[in-house]
């Protein structure tokens, strides 16, 4: 029995024999996999076994075959999902002359930001930002931000409005230790609170055995999925991953 | 249009202002310059100097289309073949892996080398040479009113599509995942910066309509440290580089193009040095 938190664990995202081709290349092959809202799932598998094609084929980006259907508690279907999608890092040029406040408004609002921001539109993303330990930062430019300031800036983004799938793309890379382990925790913490299904591609094992739930791990298509101790006992973790002492 | 030059001699009591096409010139600088620094701040964003720099090399092919069907005025052919160049080099960049620098190269080198070809059969070329550094002296009042149009239309589609263009710029996968249709938007504002180039290379000239675009929106974002003020300094400083450029080119006999450029590449000089102090 996989853990699940707060949520009542009925709402799912159903994904049927995915299959995404580049020509004549299949990226990735009958995939099925299913995410339940309050669990954390770790997508984790070696270097171009697909796991930023299967993200992007569930943002809509990359045509795909196959059925990705997302489901209320009481087998409802929700016409249009709402995805959270905090990407793996921002590749943007630092000068460029955007403030952490013109690019969360942007994200959700649809008056222009260059016409600058109502009061109450900039006390709410203050609340946002504040509630991930980064207040402090609203009116800096994204490119001053720290790559832990960043990430919590583009989770606090993926949070409003509030997901259906939150979609976290290793979130980890450029931050520091302590920054790593405070994001996991604010993921952790989202999990429990909210009602939302998570997936996180993540190389960092043991932090994914600290705080996931289950794990899926691929090589073009799905090798092993479930709990994550389970995964990780599996012959095909061990062929990719190597032995690892999981005692953490 | 009498009224308004009765303004403007109240307003500015020079005697550059007793020519009408000085007036004409400094109308035409006044709505085209807020027009280019508006999509100039998007183009520097996404990092397109190249990409506006071919743009107005194909209104050559433009031209010359325009004469191979016989066309009085090349202006619909030079918009046709503007967004349609413009569109292709943006599907082609998102297709193929080949470095976006060597595609754009291509393409403008191609579509300039045609346009000159075709203009340049039976030692006609002169004629057009003009299109190479422009002349805002010659613009009529219908032409003013057409590029005011653009500006208006343009200022309502940034309103529109500001905030998704923003994201666009800054990560497709993330604006994707606000169920931005992220092609159809970068589409838009490509056609937009087609339209503006060629409905005014004829007076700001081939050679020099890329720094129109780029120079004030690049000094603009040495200083400014969010979305409000880049373009509030971009408009400011298109604006006074545009109309001190005119009336400096009016006494020194100068080419009032390049003499605009001069001007706004000096303001990127000094926002520069000061950046440091400001941001």
């Amino acid at each position: 029995m996989t853990k699940t938190h707060n949520s009542c664990g009925l709402c799912r995202i159903d994904i049927e024999n995915l299959t995404v081709v580049s020509g004549q290349d299949i990226l990735i092959e009958n995939i099925n996999l299913d995410f339940h809202c309050g669990q954390l799932t770790a997508l984790i598998g070696r270097n171009g076994a697909g796991k930023t094609t299967l993200i992007r084929a569930i943002l809509g980006e990359r045509e795909y075959t196959g059925n990705i259907s997302y489901k209320e508690h009481n087998n409802g279907e929700i016409k249009r999902p709402r995805i959270g999608y905090v990407p793996q890092h921002l590749i943007f040029d630092k000068n460029t002359p955007v403030s952490v406040i013109d690019f969360m408004t942007a994200s959700k609002s649809k008056r222009p930001v260059w016409l600058g921001h109502r009061k109450k539109d900039r006390e709410k993303i203050k609340n946002q930002l504040e509630e991930l330990e980064c207040g402090h930062v609203i009116d800096r430019r994204l490119g001053e931000l720290s790559g832990g300031e960043l990430q919590r800036v583009l989770l606090a983004t993926a949070l409003d409005p509030l997901p259906d799938f939150l979609i976290l793309d290793e979130p980890v890379s450029g931050v520091d230790v302590n920054g790593l382990d405070l994001f996991y925790k604010m993921v952790s913490k989202l999990r429990d609170s909210y009602h939302i299904a998570i997936l996180l591609v993540s190389h960092d094992l043991s932090l994914i055995k600290k705080y996931a739930d289950k794990a899926v791990l691929i090589d073009k298509t799905v090798v092993a999925s479930g709990d994550v101790d389970e995964v990780f006992k599996t012959d095909s973790f061990k062929q990719i991953f190597g032995f690892m002492d999981l005692e953490v | 249009m009498d009224t308004l030059y009765k303004i403007m001699e109240i307003v500015m009591p020079f005697d550059f202002m007793n020519y009408e096409f000085m007036k004409n010139a400094l109308l035409a600088t006044i709505v085209v310059s807020p027009l280019f620094a508006i999509l100039g701040t998007m183009a520097v964003n996404n990092k397109m100097a190249f990409f506006s720099d071919a743009l107005g090399h194909s209104a050559f092919t433009g031209i010359a289309i325009g004469v191979l069907l016989g066309l009085k005025n090349p202006i619909i052919s030079m918009l046709a073949f503007g967004i349609f160049l413009s569109l292709i080099i943006t599907k082609v960049k998102s297709t193929n892996t080949a470095s976006t620098d060597t595609i754009i190269s291509v393409f403008s080198s191609l579509s300039m080398a045609l346009g000159i070809v075709i203009l340049s059969k039976n030692g006609g070329f002169s004629k057009y040479s003009s299109y190479l550094i422009g002349d805002i002296l010659t613009v009529t009042p219908k032409e003013i009113l057409l590029i005011l149009v653009v500006l208006i239309c343009t200022i309502i589609i940034w309103h529109i599509i500001y905030n998704s263009l923003l994201l666009v710029s800054i990560n497709t996968s993330l604006a994707a995942s606000r169920n931005i249709k992220t092609h159809l938007i970068e589409n838009i504002f490509v056609a937009l910066v087609a339209v503006a180039v060629m409905l005014s290379i004829k007076w700001i000239g081939i050679l020099t309509i890329n720094s129109m675009l780029i120079l004030p929106a690049a000094s603009a974002r040495n200083i400014s440290s969010n979305t409000r003020q880049y373009h509030g300094i971009t408009i400011i400083l298109g604006l006074i580089s545009g109309i001190s450029g005119l009336i400096i080119s009016f006494y020194g006999d100068t080419s009032a193009s390049a003499t605009m450029v001069l001007v706004s590449s000096l303001f990127f000089f000094i926002t520069l040095g000061i950046r440091k102090f400001v941001r």
